[in-house]
């Protein structure tokens, strides 16, 4: 490089070149250290949001995973006698409960949200924009509120809790962050797929079926996952229409009370026995583990659909 | 040395794959994404000031060889580049040139024309420069300038400067992909399938381009365009892929050399339309 640099006539391109490069190699250090700076105010700040986080994974599991036994996870629950303190039974139709109840809301919200998403985004309309309003407010509304609702338009007229109004509340909990996981997939999905769509004379419904949803498959279903992790933990809206805090039956009856986790963890702990009250983190712990679960399997199946994506 | 070697050493030819003087020196690269190779034991010269035209059939592996060259398989995840691969003499991945250092010396135009959709045609022009540490008006003026002479727009734009970048048209916005890539004076310049989405005007305003900037910077281009290679580049190398879908290099020698009397019956077959 130097030889060139002498052989050829003086110019301003080499002369500036040198100047750029004099500069640029003098300034990578602070720019380097302005980037670790920020690298290590991005960590820190990400410890210190994780400290709470372990603290509460190693107490549930310090006190609960002794819990954590086969019979726990299968049986029904047993009422603690004056003989029998310590006889506490399992928890296995709360943990049913709260599946059925998870699975019933979703049923509920998914198909709405897919067509709701769908429709702010194909449609331009005033109706959509009263829809999107709509979203917004209905997922500022505080939980508690959509048990009342549950309360009112189903507990009430039915005459007896039930499991089924319960999952409304859920559904309808859910429904705005569903929608809004929807909408911002598909519109992450670029025009030029869903104009070579039509193109082809496909109809837009077709386009939106064949084309757009399975593209942007990949955020909606991690959207819906983590959105049934956190209703599956929802304590608020069932304590008010749920009923069975002391459900020791396999009643798996929707329309009639059940047992859930978040609310059993809820009675155990404030329970007058002490078996009880320590069984609770036991029932923490499962709850922990099955919104676990879900956020796995969320990430696992959006990196595999995504890896697809791009192959 | 043998005396025919120091021969064609003294007439500036090139000898195999290799040239005298050479700017950037690759030897047995590889490059593979999560263990399925991409790239398999490419070897050749980059002649400083001359063009080198990487050409083949699709997926032979040229993209992947140009973003090698200055670490933009970083970015990709389960991508690995082996081998070694010397910029005067430094190896980029092994010799301490930071990854900003090489990127600057080491410029990039991509296939779609891509201007920083919210920037200005003058802050497009200066990005690189503002992006390393530049901020002497003076000094981001006069780079400006100069490439945007080089890139043949200062006339269209010069009245313009603050307007966006995307008022310009397909070949214009290309153009100012090549000045800001100019701008920050980079000794080499990677160019992949430059002018494969624009026009044929605009094509030859940019390959009459890349013959004026010889001077300026070292170019290696990449192109499915078998006159455009032959038109503009002084070597080129010709890319195949293997059974396994590795890209091989089959031949690098003159350009010349390669449309008028390859070595290797596959080259033959290529450059005159028979297969590929
Ligand atoms: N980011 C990547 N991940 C996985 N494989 C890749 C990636 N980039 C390129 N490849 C593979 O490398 C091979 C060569 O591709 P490429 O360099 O783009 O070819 P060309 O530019 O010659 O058409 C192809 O088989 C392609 O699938
Ligand atoms: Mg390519």
């Amino acid at each position: 490089m130097s030889d060139l640099l002498n052989t050829l006539p003086p110019d301003p391109i080499y002369d500036r070149r040198e100047k750029i490069r004099a500069i640029t190699a003098k300034t990578l250090r602070r720019r380097t250290r302005l980037s670790q700076l920020f690298v290590g105010a991005i960590s820190t700040t990400l410890v210190i949001a994780l400290v709470p986080l372990v603290l509460v994974l190693y107490t549930i599991v310090q006190r609960g995973g002794s819990d954590l036994t086969l019979a726990f996870v299968t049986k029904l629950p047993q009422v603690p006698t004056i003989g029998q303190q310590n006889a506490i039974g399992g928890i296995g139709n709360a943990i049913v409960g709260t599946l059925i109840v998870a699975a019933m809301a979703a049923a509920m919200a998914i198909p709405l949200s897919l067509i709701l998403g769908l429709y702010l985004v194909e449609m331009n309309t005033r109706l959509a924009r009263i829809f999107r309003g709509g979203v917004e407010i209905l997922s500022g509304i505080p939980s508690i509120l959509l048990g009342v609702f549950a309360y009112i338009f189903i507990v009430i007229p039915q005459h007896h809790f039930s499991a089924f109004a319960a999952s409304v509340a859920l559904a309808l909990l859910m429904t705005p962050v569903i929608t809004k996981a929807v909408e911002t997939a598909i519109r992450g999905v670029p025009d030029a797929v869903t104009e070579a769509g039509l193109a082809l004379g496909a109809r837009r419904s077709v386009v939106a079926r064949r084309v757009v949803l399975p593209a942007a498959r990949p955020g909606i279903i991690t959207g819906t996952l983590l959105a049934l992790a956190r209703a599956m933990g929802e304590t608020a809206p069932l304590l008010l229409i749920i009923g069975a805090t002391d459900s020791s039956t396999w009643d798996l009856n929707p329309f009639h009370s059940m047992s859930a986790l978040p609310t059993l963890t809820y009675f155990y702990s404030n329970s007058s026995f002490p078996s009880q009250h320590r069984a609770a983190w036991g029932v923490a712990l499962v709850l922990v583990v099955l919104v676990l679960i879900l956020n796995v399997t969320s990430r696992l199946i959006s990196a595999r659909l995504s890896r697809r994506a791009q192959a | 040395m043998n005396d025919s070697l120091d021969a064609a050493i003294q007439d500036g030819a090139v000898v195999g794959e290799f040239v005298t003087d050479p700017l950037l020196q690759l030897r047995k690269v590889n490059v593979s994404f999560s263990g399925r190779v991409a790239v398999r034991d490419v070897s050749f010269d980059v002649a400083p000031n001359k063009i080198t035209a990487l050409i083949g059939p699709s997926g032979s592996g040229k993209t992947t060889i140009l973003r090698s060259l200055n670490r933009l398989h970083d970015l990709t995840k389960g991508a690995k580049v082996e081998g070694d691969l010397l910029l005067g003499g430094v190896d980029i991945y092994k010799g301490g040139i930071a990854t900003m250092l090489l990127r600057s010396r080491i410029g990039m135009v991509f296939q779609r024309p891509n201007p920083f959709p919210t920037l200005s045609i003058y802050d497009n022009v200066v990005s690189g420069l503002r992006f390393n540490g530049i901020r002497k008006k003076s000094l981001l003026d006069e780079a400006a300038e100069s490439a945007l002479i080089s890139a043949a727009l200062w006339d269209s734009v010069s009245s313009r400067m603050k307007a966006h970048a995307s008022t310009l048209s397909g070949g214009e916005q290309q153009r100012l992909c090549i000045a800001r890539a100019l701008a920050v004076e980079p000794e080499i310049l990677l160019m992949d399938e430059p002018t494969s989405s624009l026009d044929p005007v605009s094509t030859q305003r940019i390959e009459e381009l890349m013959t004026e900037l010889k001077n300026r910077v070292t170019m290696i281009i990449v192109t499915h365009n078998m006159q455009q290679a032959a038109r503009v580049s002084d070597n080129c190398a010709f890319l195949l892929m293997a059974e396994d879908r590795a890209g091989e290099l089959i031949e690098f020698a003159p350009t010349s050399k390669i449309f008028h009397d390859p070595s290797d019956p596959r080259t033959v077959d290529y450059v005159n339309g028979r297969f590929g």
